[in-house]
């Protein structure tokens, strides 16, 4: 890459465990000893990577050997789990900490948002904070005046700027100092999961806000969990897992590894009381060949194996589906096609057949949940346990570009020239 | 070519970085042009200081007042006329309260910069700024509060002078401007260098409010110094807030004479103070959060 504006060269962050700061003491003069006797740092433990639930030793890695360039104009989604690393990777570059190997070089000025209204002072009134804020982000007052104008428009709260902010609701404080931020204008900006404040349209417009910042051509590195944000936002991605980088490439293909590696990982949630205990689960296409991926149109099977263990009636079967933000998206049931399935005897097994038509969901990923009860519980249900992805085809819709991510169904339709 | 002289080559090669991070930095780099740039923050956190402090009180500034003034009142009760300590001829009143308002800018200084990474840890956790704006802006609007008590002072002087008094102001006032700098800069040096040491050994933070207060019992703040006994006078003259408090007082009041050899002392030590906490500030403040 010609145009590198940051270049990451192995680097790694080093986190003592436990209560930091009782024991520091001994703890150093172990060090010390062990240096003047020319021994190795006995608390340093190398080679121990960073498994949350299996850590050995009282020091762990938070980051190992990290390498990574970052081009001049790039907007750049960081995904991982919880632990994996990816706060710390925006600690180290906005020098809230020093990496413990390793060096980061940077061209331009950084500005981080790791957190919105740093330095927010109750006390102050709405302008003072603007101007506090604002200088702790790194503008110079003269910025701040030429901007404020357009701060305090963007936030919505123009009424209340003289008003100390300890009497504003949470949700003008968030857009007031959101709209600090969004008014930075460095060369590389660090966003870390800001996007999470405010209501629906304020996130709407805190969204269009980074796009335009993205646009502009400066340099964004960004960490969420809201993966469509991260699309939405973002060229590149790199998956994060265990404070190593995993994978670097396409946004996209960042983020379906992503969601594949929470379900591979994640133990499925079943609960119920197994009166009725599913065996096995399956989804099939018309020609009963297994598969995990449809066309827009197409018609799918879904069959499901399950053993009585006590004589029962089946009396309610459903098969719920969602989309990868776990929103619910349908709900099929036994009762629509009125089947029932009576006097199961014990220890008897039932294999049921389910077909769904023409299914119109908007592309994308999904996950399918199985329940079997009856109206006075739940004999067993498996959380999100088949995975799909539809695909757009052309059987339904015949637009020759992509489908509009916004929209989550599709309607069919005919045009007509009266 | 062999791999070595190959990283030599590419090191070589002009990268006009601007900022490069690093595990540890060289002890004496530190950036005094990146804190000149964030001079703005300074004023503004001064600011904050400052209203924040007295919004929502009825009497707001005139706080500054009535706290060395009350000190005084006390002073003067307990040290002046229970225990009898003499004043040099100077009216007790005006003698302590002239010691009060210079120790007080630089305890003040001191307490309230020895918590600069404990307090701010939750803004220094999310964002970079030079960290010793803090503790400067703390030192300047401490300066605030200070003129203010400075120009009380000059009142009550101007006072007991109309009141025909046996006072004497003279050209040693002059030297004013300079303590002051000498008590900025010593009350900043021992506050980051506790603040540093603080982020790991929290023990110190307990030893800092009370032993601010008996360092003024070690400084001639409620005596002169010319009451000393001859078998302490050395430890309080090592005290090096005794020369600056003493010349303080010389140029205020007229009594006692300047010793420049102790005023020296002084200045040195401020100087070596000052270099030493800025050293250590400069070397806590990397990774400070990871344990603070």
């Amino acid at each position: 890459m010609s145009n590198t504006i940051i270049k990451i060269e192995d680097v790694s962050k080093q986190y003592r465990l436990g209560v930091v700061g009782t024991g520091t003491l001994s703890h150093d003069l172990n060090r010390f000893f062990a240096k003047i006797r020319g021994k190795e740092d006995p608390t340093r433990k190398v080679g121990v990577s960073n498994k949350l639930n299996t850590v050995e030793g009282d020091y762990v890695w938070a980051l190992r050997d990290i390498n990574l360039e970052v081009g001049d104009g790039e907007v750049l989604g960081i995904v991982g789990k919880n632990g994996a690393g990816k706060s710390t990777l925006l600690k180290l570059l906005s020098r809230v900490t020093a990496p413990t190997t390793g060096t980061i070089k940077v061209k331009g000025r950084i500005a981080s948002l790791l957190e919105v209204g740093t330095g927010f002072h109750p006390e102050l009134t709405g302008k003072e904070n603007i101007y506090l804020n604002g200088a702790i982000l790194g503008m110079t007052k003269k910025e701040i005046d030429s901007k404020y104008e357009e701060i305090i428009d963007f936030s919505g709260v123009k009424k209340y700027a003289g008003t100390p902010v300890k009497r504003y609701s949470s949700g003008m404080y968030v857009r007031l100092a959101f709209a600090v931020a969004a008014h930075l204008e460095p060369e590389i900006l660090i966003v870390d999961e800001v996007l999470a404040v405010g209501d629906a349209e304020f996130q709407k417009k805190a969204i269009g806000k980074m796009q335009s910042v993205s646009r502009s051509g400066r340099t964004v590195l960004f960490v969420s969990h809201n993966l469509t944000a991260v699309e939405q936002l973002c060229t590149r991605g790199v998956l994060m897992q265990n404070g190593t980088l995993v994978m670097d490439g396409k946004i996209h293909d960042i983020t379906s590894a992503y969601k594949k590696m929470s379900v591979d990982e994640n133990q499925l949630k079943r609960s119920g009381t197994r009166v009725f205990e599913i065996q096995e689960y399956k989804m099939m296409d018309l020609d009963g060949k297994p598969c995990d991926e449809v066309f827009l149109g197409d018609d799918f099977k879904v069959t499901i194996r399950a053993r009585a263990n006590e004589q029962i009636d089946l009396s309610d079967m459903t098969l719920d589906i969602r989309n990868d933000s776990n929103e619910f998206i349908a709900h099929i049931t036994n009762a629509d096609d009125l089947f029932y399935v009576k006097d199961v005897p014990k220890r008897g097994e039932v294999m049921v057949e389910i077909q769904v038509k023409d299914i119109c969901l908007a592309p994308g990923t999904y996950y399918a949940s199985v329940w079997l009860g009856n109206s006075y519980g739940t004999f067993d249900y498996i959380e999100n346990c088949i995975r799909f992805s539809i695909k757009q085809g052309e059987n339904l819709i015949k637009r020759p570009y992509p489908f509009d991510k916004r929209a989550k169904v599709v309607l069919a339709s005919k045009w007509n020239l009266i | 070519m062999s791999t070595t002289q190959a990283e030599v080559l590419k090191n070589q090669l002009p990268e006009n970085w601007n900022m490069v991070i690093r595990p540890k930095r060289n002890l004496l780099d530190v950036n005094l042009k990146e804190l000149w740039q964030y001079r703005d923050l300074i004023v503004l956190f001064v600011k904050r200081d400052f209203v924040a402090k007295y919004k929502q009180t009825i009497l707001g500034p005139i706080w500054f007042i009535i706290q060395p003034l009350l000190t005084t009142l006390m002073f003067t009760i307990v040290f002046g006329n229970i225990a009898g300590i003499p004043t040099e001829g100077i009216p007790k009143i005006l003698f302590y309260l002239t010691g009060i308002v210079g120790w007080t800018y630089f305890s003040t200084c001191l307490n309230d910069t020895s918590q600069t990474f404990i307090k701010n840890a939750s803004i220094f956790g999310k964002v970079y700024f030079p960290r010793l704006a803090l503790p400067i802006s703390v030192v300047i609007s401490n300066l605030v509060s200070f003129v203010i008590q400075f120009v009380f002072l000059l009142c009550f002087l101007a006072y007991f002078m109309i009141m025909g008094s046996d006072i004497a102001p003279n050209i040693n006032v002059l030297l004013i401007p300079f303590l002051v700098i000498l008590i900025a800069g010593l009350g900043l040096g021992f506050g980051i260098i506790i603040s540093s040491l603080t982020t790991k050994y929290r023990d110190l933070t307990h030893l800092v409010t009370f032993g601010v207060t008996l360092w003024m019992y070690a400084t001639p703040i409620i005596y002169p110094l010319s009451e000393i006994p001859e078998k302490y006078k050395f430890w309080i003259i090592a005290n090096p807030m005794t020369p600056v408090v003493e010349t303080f007082k010389t140029a205020m009041l007229g009594v006692g004479e300047v010793n420049y050899a102790y005023l020296l002392y002084s200045v040195v030590f401020t100087i070596v103070t000052l270099a030493l906490g800025i050293v250590i500030f400069n070397k806590v403040e990397k990774t400070f959060m990871d344990t603070v």
